[in-house]
C-alpha cells in the first residue's frame, strides 16, 4: 500500500522502480475476492501473471485482480474511533436485539 | 527458507532518551498497550521509530535469505536424479522466490523500497542468514537442507505468524503453510537413500548430516545471554522464544527423526537431561558462527556476487518494461 513515510521520496532510485500493485484473489467460484498481497509489476499484463506466479501456486484462486497501489483509497487510520465506533452502541440493528416468544423466535 | 541472527546487528540508538512530547508519550503508552493485550499493529498506525527500524531490518533480511536461500540449491536443479526430485527441487526453489516476495512487500509497508533493500543487500550493508554460505557437495545436501536447514527455519518461522505486526505476520502464515512441503521431501529424498539406497549412497547422507547439523543448530542466533536485542523484540511480540529455547526443541525433534532415518548426528554429547527436560548439546563454536557472518564463509562472495550478477544482467529488462508501458499507456495518434 501506499505509504506515509518520505523514506521513498528522498531515494534517488526510487523511480526506476516498477510500481506496487495489490493482488486480490478469489479462492473459489461463489466467493468474494479478498486481499492476499502485493508485488511489482511494469504493468496491467504483467501484474496478473505475477499474481498468478507469487498467490497462485497451489490453486489457491480461481481468479485475480490487481489494482494499482497508489489507486486506493483508504480511511485514516487516525479517524478510526470517530468513523467505526459510532455502530458500538446500535445493537438495535442487529435481530438478536428482538426478544420474541420462543413459537416465533425462529423468525 | 529462513533467518537468523536477524537480532545480532548492533544495537541501534532509538533515541528513547530523547525529550519527548506529552503527544508521543500517549502514544507510546497506547502503543504498549496495545502490545500486552495481544493487538496488532498494521502499516499505517503509529509506532515508535526503533520498532519500525527493527522490523524492516528483521523482514528485510529474512527475504533476502529467501532470496540468496535459492542459490545453493539451484545449483542441483539440473543434476537431480530423476524427473520427479527434479520437479520437487524446481517448486521448492520456486517457493523460496515467493517467499522473498511476500517478505519485501511485508517491509514495504513500513515505508522503505524495493531498491533500498536491494542495494542494502548488494553493498553487504544488510545480512542474510549465515546458512546460505556453506557448499551444496552432494545430492544428500538438497535432503540434508530440507530436513534439517528447513527444520529449523520452521522452528523460528512459526511463533513470528503471531508477531504484533501484522503484514508480517500475515506473510508468515502463508510461508509456514508451504514449508512443511520443504521440509517433508527433504526428509522423505534421505530415507529413499538410507533405506533403498547402496552403501556409498548412505554414507553421502551421513555425509551431509555431519556437514550441516552444526551450521543448522546455529541458525538459531547467539545464546541468549549474548543476545542483547532479545528482550526488546520480546517486549514488542515480534520475537515469542528465545533462541535457546528454540534451539533445544529443534535438537530434541531432530534426534528423533535421526533414528528413524538411521544417522548420527556429530555431537557425541547429545544427551537427555531429565531436569531440563531437553538434550544437552556440545559447545557450538560461535567463532565460526561470526567469521561467516562477518562475510568470511565458504561461499560468502560467491553468493553476493551471484545476486549482485543477475541484479546487473536483469537491469535492461527492467528498464524495457518500464519503457514499454510507458508507451502503451500513451494516447495512440489518430491515424489520418
Amino acid at each position: 500500500m501506499s505509504n506515509p513515510n518520505p523514506a521513498n521520496a528522498t531515494h534517488p532510485d526510487t523511480s526506476a522502480e516498477w510500481p506496487l500493485w495489490e493482488v486480490f484473489v478469489r479462492s473459489r467460484s461463489g466467493l468474494d475476492h479478498k486481499h492476499c498481497g502485493s508485488l511489482h509489476a511494469a504493468d496491467p499484463k504483467m501484474a496478473v501473471q505475477m499474481a498468478r506466479d507469487v498467490y497462485t501456486r497451489r490453486q489457491e484462486g480461481t481468479s485475480v485482480w490487481v489494482v494499482r497501489s497508489d489507486q486506493i483509497v483508504a480511511s485514516d487510520p487516525a479517524d478510526k474511533s470517530m468513523y467505526f465506533d459510532p455502530m458500538e452502541d446500535k445493537v438495535y440493528r442487529h435481530p438478536t436485539f428482538y426478544k420474541l416468544p420462543g413459537s416465533v423466535d425462529h423468525m | 527458507m529462513y533467518t537468523q541472527a536477524m537480532d545480532t546487528a548492533p544495537k541501534e540508538d532509538d533515541g528513547r532518551k530523547a525529550v519527548r512530547s506529552a503527544e508521543q508519550m500517549q502514544l507510546e503508552a497506547q502503543f504498549d498497550a496495545r502490545i500486552d493485550e495481544g493487538g496488532f499493529i498494521e502499516a499505517k498506525d503509529w509506532m515508535p521509530e526503533h520498532y519500525r527500524k527493527t522490523l524492516v531490518r528483521q523482514i528485510s533480511q529474512h527475504a533476502h535469505s529467501e532470496i540468496v536461500g535459492m542459490l545453493p540449491e539451484g545449483n542441483w536443479i539440473t543434476r537431480a536424479p530423476t524427473l520427479k526430485r527434479k520437479a520437487i527441487l524446481l517448486a521448492k526453489v520456486q517457493d523460496e522466490a515467493g517467499h522473498g516476495l511476500y517478505l519485501y512487500s511485508a517491509a514495504e509497508t513500513l515505508g522503505t523500497s524495493r531498491d533500498q533493500m536491494v542495494d542494502a543487500l548488494h553493498t553487504g550493508r544488510a545480512k542474510y542468514s549465515s546458512i546460505f554460505n556453506y557448499p551444496t557437495l552432494t545430492w544428500a545436501d538438497m535432503g540434508t537442507i530440507g530436513w534439517l536447514v528447513d527444520g529449523a527455519a520452521i522452528m523460528n518461522q512459526v511463533p513470528i505468524c503471531r508477531c504484533s505486526y501484522a503484514p508480517y505476520a500475515r506473510a508468515m502464515i502463508r510461508i509456514c503453510r508451504e514449508e512443511s512441503f520443504h521440509q517433508r521431501q527433504g526428509f522423505e529424498a534421505l530415507l529413499v537413500m538410507m533405506q533403498q539406497g547402496t552403501e556409498a549412497q548412505k554414507a553421502m547422507v551421513q555425509d551431509a548430516v555431519d556437514r550441516w547439523w552444526w551450521p543448522s543448530i546455529m541458525m538459531f542466533g547467539p545464546p541468549d545471554d549474548q543476545s542483547p536485542n532479545s528482550a526488546q523484540s520480546m517486549r514488542w511480540g515480534i520475537k515469542r522464544f528465545s533462541n535457546d529455547d528454540l534451539r533445544a526443541k529443534f535438537i530434541d525433534a531432530a534426534i528423533e527423526q535421526a533414528k528413524v532415518l538411521g544417522v548420527t548426528l556429530p555431537d557425541p554429547e547429545l544427551k537427555w537431561n531429565e531436569e531440563r527436560q531437553h538434550h544437552d548439546h556440545g559447545a557450538i563454536d560461535w567463532s565460526e558462527f561470526w567469521r561467516v557472518v562477518g562475510g568470511d564463509g565458504p561461499c560468502n562472495r560467491e553468493r553476493l556476487a551471484a545476486r549482485v550478477g543477475a541484479w546487473e544482467d536483469g537491469a535492461w529488462v527492467r528498464e524495457a518494461a518500464l519503457v514499454h508501458a510507458a508507451r502503451r499507456a500513451a494516447p495512440q495518434p489518430i491515424a489520418a
